[in-house]
């Protein structure tokens, strides 16, 4: 799962004191937390925790009011994410990074084609080769299941859940090594969801990929994620195993989080 | 006589534009010479003819006209078109120059989808009307990114076009505005002139100014600068071609624009760069119609 011993020496990801305010109110308070590499981070809570702003300040989109956050980069330099130049962190946030939206239009270009889209991170990154991109499109729309022959079609002539694919294999195609997915399965029928899931935790185990994943359904985060954070009014109220937070809610509010699911 | 030739049309002054608009109007441009391919914003006036005739293109030929300039003003390629005679008319009243028909006799040549068959020389400047400055527009909306797309060099999706030609065409089927990029710097679209056109800019002896009115942006390709038209490894980048000659001059190696000539779907191909062809005519070229 993970490429060596050496990888294990030093957290991927380090979060410390991440808070941010719109104005009077408060997004997130002073989140802290390691990630490790090929480790699967879940992040849940109701909706209105923070989840999402959380997210946005860990990949860089927002800037927090304070705290810091360092990522280890692949030569082993440890950098200072939110002290990196606007090129910098485009440069990281389409090679080594990836970010899923919940909702694929968001994370799509919806008038070029599906194979376009895979495509771009390459061509940003300085691919001129036509017949080679087209190869790696291939091959990337293949591992998550998409029917070749639609590599030419425009995203909004897909289903939901092909556009969530399609997404998924734009953000891989360089090869990340950290991926943020905001509600990767939301707003897709059940049966779509389970077909995710498993492309997605396929994933993850075959590249070792490292991911943070904001979701308010704790079936999605049993399944995905290796270690869970649970969220309210903007501050980690509970943290640990999943399969131990889960199971064994210590907070009041996790215990009513758990609780509210329904059994069957 | 100075006086005299100032004020040529009742009431304007040289070349219709005030002295204090030329003077914005070149602080633009010196800027845009210096930074080659970069848009820079101006204070764009109305001009007395609609947005899309060239409004941008006919500010920047005001600032930098002066009593001496010989101008000639090309519409597709043609000195005899509505807008080109009418700019040509515009600034023989308003700044009393002479015009020419001559690309070798020109000054300042004011164009619209064409750069003359003829090389230009080191004294010669051409002036594009440009409709859309933004080569980015299409593939990015939003203005405030396209800047920072521009300030970060960050152009891998004006590739996606491509490859989007290439997947839905099997070739490169931009054909027009082919987008190149200046001095291994700025992204820059050459206004509509067709692609044809795009290895003339790569170089040229001449001054190259890009005036876009109502986008109110000027930018320049100093001369010999080197210009470079985008493409793949595996789909480089070609010019058109076409199977006929010249009907008129019988020329092979210049821009042919296919002209419907009855009502029997009969039509010919002639030069679309008339004073090209008149020339070639007057040098006892002749095609299968001349």
């Amino acid at each position: 799962m993970m490429d060596g011993a050496a990888l294990l020496d030093a957290p991927l990801l380090s979060a410390r004191g991440i808070t941010h305010s719109y104005g009077e109110r408060i997004g997130c308070r002073d989140v802290t937390f390691d990630l490790w590499p090929g480790e699967v981070l879940g992040v849940v809570g109701e909706s209105g925790s923070g989840k999402t702003t959380l997210l946005n300040c860990l990949s860089a989109q927002v800037i927090p009011s304070a705290g810091s956050l360092t990522y280890r980069l692949r030569t082993g330099d440890q950098a200072d994410v939110y002290a990196l130049s606007e090129a910098e962190r485009r440069m990281l946030m389409r090679t080594d990074w990836g970010f899923v939206h919940q909702n694929p239009r968001d994370g799509l270009r919806m008038g070029v084609s599906a194979g376009a889209n895979v495509g771009e991170r390459l061509m940003a990154v300085g691919a001129r080769h036509y017949g080679a991109i087209r190869e790696q499109v291939t091959d990337w729309l293949g591992r998550v299941e998409m029917d070749l022959d639609r590599i030419d079609d425009l995203p909004s002539r897909f289903s939901g859940g092909m556009q969530q694919r399609v997404q998924i294999a734009r953000n891989l195609v360089s090869g990340p090594r950290l991926v943020f997915m905001d509600e990767p399965t939301g707003g897709l029928d059940v049966s779509v969801q389970a077909r995710l899931l498993d492309l997605l935790r396929g994933l993850t185990n075959d590249l070792g990929l490292s991911a943070v994943i904001v979701t308010h359904d704790l079936a999605v985060a049993r399944l995905l994620s290796h270690r869970l954070m649970v969220m309210r009014r903007g501050a980690v109220v509970e943290q640990g195993l999943t399969d131990q937070v889960l199971d064994d809610p210590q907070h009041a509010y996790t215990q009513l989080l758990v609780s509210s699911v329904l059994q069957t | 006589m100075t006086q005299a030739r100032t004020m040529t049309d009742g009431g304007y002054n040289f070349a219709y534009l005030d002295e204090q608009t030329k003077r914005m109007i070149r602080r633009a441009i010196l800027k845009a010479v210096a930074i080659p391919g970069h848009q820079v914003p101006f204070g764009s006036r109305e001009m007395p003819l609609p947005y899309g005739w060239g409004t941008g293109g006919i500010q920047v030929t005001a600032s930098i006209i002066g009593l001496v300039d010989v101008l000639k003003v090309i519409d597709q390629g043609a000195d005899d078109t509505t807008n080109a005679v009418s700019i040509r008319r515009f600034f023989a009243r308003t700044a009393g120059v002479a015009t020419t028909e001559a690309t070798a006799d020109a000054t300042i040549i004011q164009t619209r989808h064409r750069i003359p068959e003829t090389a230009l020389g080191d004294d010669q400047i051409i002036v594009y009307q440009v409709p859309i400055p933004e080569p980015l527009r299409w593939l990015e909306p939003r203005e405030a990114e396209t800047r920072k797309m521009h300030g970060l060099a960050d152009y891998g999706v004006m590739h996606v076009k491509l490859y989007e030609d290439i997947a839905t065409y099997g070739h490169i089927e931009t054909s027009y505005d082919y987008p190149v990029l200046v001095n291994g710097r700025y992204l820059t679209a050459p206004s509509p002139i067709p692609k044809f056109d795009n290895p003339k800019m790569d170089a040229m002896a001449a001054l190259q100014l890009f005036g876009a009115g109502r986008e109110k942006r000027i930018y320049a390709i100093p001369p010999y600068t080197r210009v470079e038209s985008l493409d793949f490894e595996d789909h480089p980048f070609a010019v058109q071609t076409w199977a006929a000659r010249c009907a008129i001059c019988g020329a092979e190696d210049s821009f042919l624009d296919e002209v419907i000539i009855d009502d029997h779907g009969g039509s010919m191909f002639v030069c679309s760069d008339t004073d090209h062809c008149g020339r070639r005519v007057a040098a006892g070229h002749r095609g299968e119609e001349g």
